[in-house]
């Protein structure tokens, strides 16, 4: 069956196609050029002269946390890379249940389901940030229903929970819709299969669902992962501007006009993100496509 | 390859069918102002531009459109203008950036004969640092910083200088400025030392001061500090004199909110230019003079709750009695020296080495 499916895929990929002229050029004025650009400043500095110091610039800067020299980016990177791969995790976690949850749901109880999903987003998510803000203060809601019962209070903004609480709610549907437009597509019978053969519900996650599910979580992942490592509007709020993460490192030098450096800092991560999701694809592919014994 | 150069020339045809395209009847104005800068209609308030273009038909008996723009920071209106992609008539920035852009022959000398409005800016505001020959701006609002507290928690007898945001009495209760400007300018002028030094000694001094209050902080905020201040949610913190109006406008009932000027502080001003941009100068020039006008300055000062370079507007005795006694005496210092302190206290534009200092550690400060 693949093979011919490639083959197929491959014909129309050759022969240019009058209807997908507009978003090529759509995506040559708004991915490609942005993108060259980023790189071109990323290697030139003020004179636009070339130059590979701001990459460099990026693993060597160092200075001082707690007494013990550091290397400044590659902590702030690390401290970014911490809190997203926890949201991602979490995303995950809750999301792939409620994903299967819907996919096996009746058909009304989906719609309402997805529509659920969707609401939320139809909202600014910078307003949506900013109410978490005066849900998680000191003196927020959530305090004051504690209080109510006798509880608290609880100390949450400013905090590395708070940034993951925010991260986690504004990129949940991102994790839930891909798992479940894969797994709405499904074949069930698959599952009845499984079970005739003996397998256990476990059993029927772990060799059936998980591994057909596996091009939905990635993208899933990804959705998720590339948002919250590059966030700072979400860390500034909930993290009360006591989080410093790569996000807020181009800014700075935005503001400092150092308009090559922040591209060399955007451009780095970039390199690091397109490397992750190649692995990631390279282990979806062969848990998908090749060879599924063991 | 050929289809990509095809694909390139369809879209500069697109580009120039939509930018030489079509003869101009209408006159187009482009303005590019801060965010919540202006008089909007909102809440029945005056809607500037709705008001300008009606104004401008009847006057002139030609139809006019008006895109309005905002900005949040200096720095990204810089950053959209010196690329030349884009195009605007009138922009409002502030004092160092108009030095800066003066000095990058980014801003076009006005035509005053077009701005007869002109002659109401109080004189304090004329030969200032960053415009001294009054060729490329006109002021339209200003405002010097002041620490806001709540009194309910406050001891009214710590509220002195710049030392509150350091007292440890209030830990955990006091805000900083999220910027690195800002944050080190209410280190200098605690430390009674320049905000434009050039001197890294300076900055050091600063950073160390920085680094003490960090643990003493919140957190560090910009315009958050409005829900935090009114809620009671954060005691301490230094903000726009104007600002501080709207915070008591929305003070919850447990917060008692009270402002003062420490001393030094930061005094800025924001002035309408003409960036070199502009393609319908002679527009830009008679809207500028509207924006000066009893009607528009007037709403403005009224909306923002920012000072007024203009007599007009500060003389009226309606905008007086609107603003209260309180606001008018807080708003509007006596203004004897003003030019003196401006330009010895005001934040000028900084040299690039001494720009990448700071972010340094300013990039220190925040990561530890």
């Amino acid at each position: 069956m693949k093979p011919v499916e490639r083959g197929r895929r491959n014909r129309h990929a050759g022969s240019f196609r009058i209807e997908l002229l507009p978003y090529s050029l759509w995506s040559l004025l708004f991915i490609v050029v942005p993108l060259f650009f980023v790189a071109y400043y990323a290697f030139t500095n003020n004179s636009f002269g070339f130059t590979t110091e701001n990459i460099t610039k990026f693993f060597t800067a160092t200075s001082q946390v707690d007494g013990a020299e550091v290397h400044t980016y590659l902590l702030i990177f690390a401290r970014s890379l911490k809190l997203a791969v926890i949201s991602t995790v979490i995303c995950f976690i809750l999301g792939y249940p409620i994903a299967y949850i819907m996919a096996t749901a009746g058909e009304k109880a989906q719609k309402i389901m997805l529509v659920l999903i969707m609401i939320p987003m139809w909202m600014n998510f910078l307003i949506r940030t900013y109410a978490w803000m005066t849900i998680l203060q000191d003196t927020g809601i959530l305090n004051s229903l504690l209080g109510f019962i006798g509880l608290g209070p609880l100390h949450i903004i400013g905090t590395e929970t708070a940034v993951i609480i925010g991260m986690v709610y504004d990129y949940l549907p991102y994790m839930v819709l891909p798992v479940y437009s894969i797994m709405a597509k499904m074949d069930y019978k698959l599952i009845e299969a499984a079970r005739d053969l003996g397998c256990n519900n476990f059993a029927v996650l772990k060799r059936v669902i998980f591994p057909l599910s596996l091009p939905g979580v990635l993208s899933g992942i990804t959705m998720v992962l590339i948002p919250s490592i590059s966030t700072f509007y979400i860390s500034q709020k909930l993290g009360s501007g006591k989080f410093f993460l790569i996000g807020d490192a181009i800014e700075g030098q935005f503001v400092a006009n150092n308009l090559h450096f922040a591209a060399a800092i955007a451009f780095i991560l970039m390199i690091v993100l397109l490397i992750c999701m190649a692995i990631m694809k390279h282990f979806t592919n062969k848990a998908v496509y090749g060879g599924g014994r063991k | 390859m050929k289809k990509l150069i095809i694909a390139v020339a369809a879209v500069l045809a697109v580009f120039c069918l939509s930018g030489c395209g079509g003869s101009r009847e209408t006159r187009v104005l482009n303005v590019y102002n801060w965010g919540e800068y202006i008089s909007d209609g909102s809440e029945d308030s005056f809607d500037t531009i709705a008001e300008f273009e009606k104004w401008y038909e009847q006057e002139y008996g030609e139809d006019i459109q008006v895109n309005y723009d905002t900005f949040a920071s200096n720095e990204d209106m810089y950053a959209k203008l010196s690329t030349g992609a884009v195009s605007y008539d009138v922009i409002i920035p502030s004092d160092y950036m108009i030095a800066r852009m003066a000095k990058e022959d980014l801003l076009l000398p006005l035509d005053f004969d077009n701005i007869p409005n002109y002659k109401n800016i109080d004189e304090n505001f004329h030969g200032l640092y960053y415009d001294p020959e009054d060729k490329y701006s006109v002021p339209y609002a200003y405002g010097i910083v002041g620490i806001i507290y709540n009194a309910n928690e406050v001891d009214s007898a710590d509220a002195t200088g710049w030392d509150l945001m350091w007292n440890e009495k209030y830990a955990g209760r006091i805000l900083q400025f999220n910027n690195s400007r800002d944050a080190f300018g209410t280190a200098a002028y605690k430390l009674n030392k320049s905000v434009n030094s050039a001197d890294h000694a300076d900055w050091d001094a600063e950073y160390d001061e920085l680094m003490t209050q960090r643990p003493l902080l919140y957190g560090m905020v910009m315009d958050e500090i409005f829900n935090l201040m009114e809620s009671g949610e954060a005691a301490i913190g230094a903000y726009y004199a104007g600002d501080y109006f709207t915070m008591l406008d929305a003070e919850a009932e447990d917060v008692d909110l009270r402002f003062y000027y420490p001393d030094p502080t930061n005094y800025y001003i924001d002035a309408m230019c003409i960036p070199k941009c502009c393609a319908d100068k002679e527009l830009a020039e008679i809207f500028i003079n509207y924006m000066l006008d009893h009607d528009a300055a007037i709403a403005n000062a009224e909306y923002t709750w920012y000072a007024s370079p203009n007599k007009i507007v500060y003389t009226d005795p309606e905008y007086v009695e609107t603003m209260g006694e309180d606001a008018m005496s807080v708003l509007y210092p006596p203004m004897d020296d003003f030019a003196a302190l401006y330009n010895e206290y005001a934040y000028r534009n900084l040299d690039q080495d001494t720009l990448d200092y700071i972010n340094t550690l300013w990039e220190n400060v925040k990561i530890n």
